[in-house]
């Protein structure tokens, strides 16, 4: 079996100075998804031929001194929920049986303009609900640190793919914690940018107000050079935001003196946590201040709520968002319906799996005549407290530091039956979706023998310190060089 | 039974107005709105709702909408918001309609609306405008497996996200006959400042009516009934007298009227129940997160007040003081701006008003019936038909030829003064010529000539007829009656 790929910036080299083509990183990238997928199941679908397709273009362009951009022949993976012309996209659901995209996600134009080579499609939690990817219609992704546990979720397959070495470039979205949950499961950076910075274009909606594309990397270095490819204003989206994208890895000084880290009172409590996560946490931070990083503590007391609100908006747009998958149009549509209604029932009874049901009817309670004043509206309003909660925090600091998730890695089906349990994953990470803020997370040690991951959250659009400090704190530390074993 | 009968009602009317915008393209997506082509021909990932598409605020549609709020004395809001109305049905293919909810475009307006009922009680009144807001039009279903020419329903997604305007009236309405003059105002007041074509009949001006009946002097609103599918002037007016008439039967049985919304079939001539108000749909309406709040700046607002043309009420005052119409005349040459615009610029070129006035209402208004176009389909400009009235003025042409001439400007067009001469139509104004005819004619009707000298004037018609024959119909009639009268009395 091919052996892993390295960094972007290391297959960057290698490329540049022709030891190794793209057509070979993509063959290797390749051979090695098809060996570990029985072990991970990290991929929905693969694209061998049009891969290497790409990866002969993007070769000949090197060749010519026609370098895209620092992605050029570079393969990469994409969630399952971003649509790619030409090919099938399910998001891990019966629903989409059969579809098959005529138009390219926004993210999907700009990889392609920037020459990367899309080797497939990678597993995630039905709709990217869920946070352990078990809720995919393909059966759940396994985390190469230890195949019984979850790489997390929802953008399960996305992390696995990374962090197992098939690729050194996954998308994943995060509407709650969908990149950065998995990719401290992994041992891998995640970074969810500003709401609004990368397109929403083509991305299948979950949660309209809280969907954001973002990258999964080995370095917090990678992914600066990976967004500069994927961030900017779309006109495609009423949402992207309009301001000019910063050259982020040219910002990535390892210089963090003076930076100041707000570690907020409510998250870094002993209660709810596994202490040895935490542990690992403060001697993160710590670090950061060998570096020349200065802490103080803040405050975020609308916090308890954030859970509340966040189920309460995310399933009100979801269960809009997922009307349209009514067996009129395109996808599975359920054979002898008696009528209309029956064609309904039955398409949808069919198509959706347990929790995106559980989603749908609890976002069309909250919605519902008499419901909505003391559900959905209540939920906005605690949102508009969350943010100012944030803005307040970053009037005295540049990040704020908290664990990713509140434990490691667990084990698959040791939350699949207890939905309110598997909510708590996200405890630390929805926040910074109802607020729209960007939020990256690095490894930063391992308890029991699994990764923990460390949480950056950043002022809104400022991209820039959250990536410098992370890049900090991997220039004097080696967890995110940390491999999994080989599976046997 | 009629409504007058029930003089101890008051009827209470609310109007529901659904106007098409005369945009290029669709309300979130650069689709182009036509009718007639294929069916899905205009349909994008955006009209599909296709996994990942999002909808973009079609700005011209925005504009639009303020023209209408401004010209409805709306109040339009800096901030508006859409909101997702959701329910299923397969002509709806998000699952859901974008409309706005809680907060609309514009609100509290008014318009003036004037006429008469049946009986001849004439009236003039000013009616609230609630609210306008902006959506997009659904797709269509055909359910006729014929037309279809395949088993079960089909959908066109062609009209889906064809932008519309709700125009929500106050229940300030109190018969069918303020009804149908509201609908006529509002409709001329969408088409004078260029924002709907306003045709019923292609489905572009769709009107529900709310209708409620009180004790004469109560305060309190009785129950309403909603009647929808109402898609011909004449069918309001109809559906709603139906209604009240239905209303007041029950009342005066000593029934209820039960809240419902009714269908209108203009066959049968009668409403009937689709729901009531018990199993009323629940939209479940809640802000399009796909879409940022539309913001619009005062600065904005009033630019497009600035661009407003004058609309016809006020332009209707003014043809009466400046130009000394009738109210009458001035009504009609303001029913629709291309036609006030023809009228003013015709008497701009120098032609008296009245003249203008008269020539455009019975012989322009002619020509376009014959042909069922609007003014600015033809090839008839202000400026010819000036010149050919400054011709008749002139006595260089008959009214007979002028007459004769318009129907060949409208349409071909052309320049009247060379049309005059290759036609050989200038008036006969050598009067040898008229008065060797005049004699002529004397002498083959000496009885006639001796009746006209007796006193019977009238006979002096015929006489001159004769003589216009004689000439070809080109010679002036004032000259030719005053040779005749002479060399008869001589």
């Amino acid at each position: 079996m091919a052996g892993p790929l390295g960094t972007i910036s290391e297959l960057r080299a290698q490329l540049d100075g022709r030891k190794v083509s793209s057509r070979e990183l993509t063959d290797a990238a390749l051979a090695r998804a098809e060996a570990l997928e029985p072990a991970l199941r990290a991929f929905v679908g693969l694209r061998p031929e049009r891969a290497r397709a790409e990866a002969a273009e993007a070769d000949a362009r090197v060749a010519r001194g026609e370098r895209r951009s620092a992605l050029e022949g570079i393969p990469v993976a994409i969630k399952d929920n971003m649509v790619q012309a030409g090919e099938p996209t399910t998001c891990a659901s019966r629903i989409l049986a059969g579809f098959v995209s005529p138009y390219d996600a926004t993210v999907l134009t700009k990889l392609r303009r920037a020459g990367a080579v899309i080797i497939g499609r990678t597993n995630l939690d039905e709709f990217a609900m869920g946070s352990s990817t078990e809720n995919s219609a393909y059966g759940p992704s396994r985390n190469p640190w230890d195949l019984a546990r979850t790489p997390g979720g929802s953008s399960g397959g996305s992390a696995a793919a990374v962090a197992a070495g098939v690729v050194p470039l996954a998308l994943g979205s995060d509407t709650g914690g969908s990149i950065r949950q998995p990719a401290a499961c992994t041992g891998i950076a995640g970074m969810k940018p500003t709401y609004g910075r990368v397109s929403r274009y083509g991305l299948v909606a979950f949660a309209s107000s809280l969907d954001q594309i973002g990258t999964f990397t080995r370095s917090a270095a990678d992914s600066a050079t990976a967004l500069e490819v994927l961030c900017g204003h779309d006109p495609h989206d009423s949402t992207s935001l309009p301001e000019p994208v910063p050259q982020y890895s040219q910002r990535l000084s390892g210089e963090i003196s003076g930076l100041v880290i707000g570690l907020p009172r409510e998250y870094l409590v002993e209660e709810g946590v596994d202490p040895a996560v935490l542990q690992c946490v403060r001697e993160a931070v710590a670090e950061l201040e060998r570096c020349g990083a200065k802490t103080r503590e803040v405050s975020l007391p609308h916090t308890k709520y954030a859970i509340a609100t966040y189920y309460l908006i995310a399933t009100a747009e979801a269960s809009s968002n997922l009307a349209r998958y009514d067996g009129v149009r395109y996808g599975h549509r359920a054979a002898n319906a008696k009528d209309l209604g029956d064609m309904y029932r039955r398409t949808r009874s069919e198509g959706f799996g347990a929790e995106v049901k559980r989603r749908i009817l609890l976002g069309t309670y909250v919605l519902s005549a008499g419901y909505y004043d003391a559900y959905y509206r209540k939920a906005q309003q605690v949102r508009t407290l969350l943010r100012h909660d944030f803005d307040q925090a970053f009037a005295g600091c540049d990040v704020i530091a908290t664990p990713t998730a509140p434990e490691v890695a667990f084990r698959l089906g040791e939350k699949a039956s207890d939905p309110l349990r598997m909510y708590l994953s996200d405890v630390y990470t929805v926040s910074a979706n109802l607020a729209g803020i960007p939020g990256l997370s690095i490894p930063c040690g391992f308890a029991h023998g699994l990764p923990v991951g460390l949480q950056l959250l950043g002022k809104p659009l400022d991209e820039v310190t959250l990536l410098r400090t992370a890049d900090s704190y991997q220039r004097r530390t080696d967890w995110h060089t940390r491999r999994p074993p080989e599976p046997a | 039974m009629s409504v007058d009968a029930h003089s101890s009602y008051e009827v209470v009317i609310g109007l529901e107005v659904h106007t098409q915008l005369r945009t290029e393209s669709k309300l979130f997506c650069g689709c182009r709105v036509r009718y007639g082509d294929d069916p899905n021909h205009h349909a994008c990932p955006v009209c599909l709702a296709l996994p990942g598409a999002l909808p973009v605020l079609n700005a011209r549609a925005v504009e639009f909408g303020v023209r209408t709020a401004l010209a409805m004395n709306c109040t339009v809001h800096p901030r508006s918001v859409f909101a997702r109305k959701n329910y299923f049905y397969p002509d709806l293919p998000k699952g859901y309609q974008i409309s706005q909810y809680e907060e609309p475009l514009a609100t509290k307006g008014w318009i003036e609306i004037d006429g008469e009922e049946p009986g001849g009680r004439s009236f003039a009144k000013r009616i609230g405008i609630t609210r306008i807001h902006m959506e997009e039009d659904a797709g269509k279903s055909i359910h006729d497996a014929a037309a279809n020419g395949r088993n079960g329903s089909q959908v066109d997604l062609n009209r889906a996200g064809v932008p519309l305007l709700e125009i929500v009236s106050e229940p300030d309405l109190r018969s069918p006959a303020e009804a149908g003059a509201y609908l006529r105002t509002l409709r001329q007041l969408l088409r004078y400042v260029d924002v709907s074509d306003g045709d019923m009949e292609k489905g572009h001006f769709r009107c529900d009516a709310n209708v409620s009946l009180r004790k004469k002097g109560a305060q309190e609103l009785g129950i309403r009934n909603e009647i929808k599918n109402l898609n011909s002037f004449r069918f309001v007016e109809d559906a709603i007298r139906t209604e009240i008439e239905r209303q007041a039967r029950v009342l005066d049985d000593g029934g209820r009227i039960i809240q419902a919304t009714r269908l209108y079939d203009s066959a049968t001539g009668k409403t009937r129940v689709m729901r009531t108000k018990e199993n009323a749909d629940d939209y479940r309406y809640f802000p399009d997160p796909d879409l940022v709040p539309l913001a619009l700046e005062a600065a904005v607002v009033e630019r497009a007040r600035l661009t407003l043309p004058e609309l016809p009420e006020r332009r209707r005052i003014r043809f009466e003081s400046e130009h000394g119409l009738s109210a009458y005349d001035a009504r009609l040459l303001s029913v629709s701006r291309s036609l006030a615009d023809f009228f003013e610029a015709v008497v701009a070129a120098r032609v008296p008003a009245k003249t203008a006035a008269n020539w455009i209402l019975r012989d322009v208004l002619q020509a376009l019936k014959e042909r069922e176009q609007e003014i600015e389909e033809t090839k008839l400009t202000p400026e010819a038909l000036a010149a050919l009235l400054r011709l008749l003025e002139e006595g260089r042409i008959t009214a007979k030829s002028a007459r004769e001439l318009l129907p060949e400007l409208v349409e071909h067009g052309g320049d009247p003064a060379e049309l005059v001469s290759v036609r050989g139509l200038e008036a006969v104004s050598d009067s040898a010529q008229i008065e060797r005819a005049a004699d002529e004619v004397i002498a083959a009707h000496p009885e006639n000539a001796q009746r006209f000298r007796a006193g019977e004037e009238k006979i002096l018609n015929f006489l001159m007829g004769q003589v216009m024959k004689k000439t070809g119909g080109k010679a002036s009639p004032a000259v030719v009656r005053d040779i005749l009268a002479r060399k008869l009395k001589a």
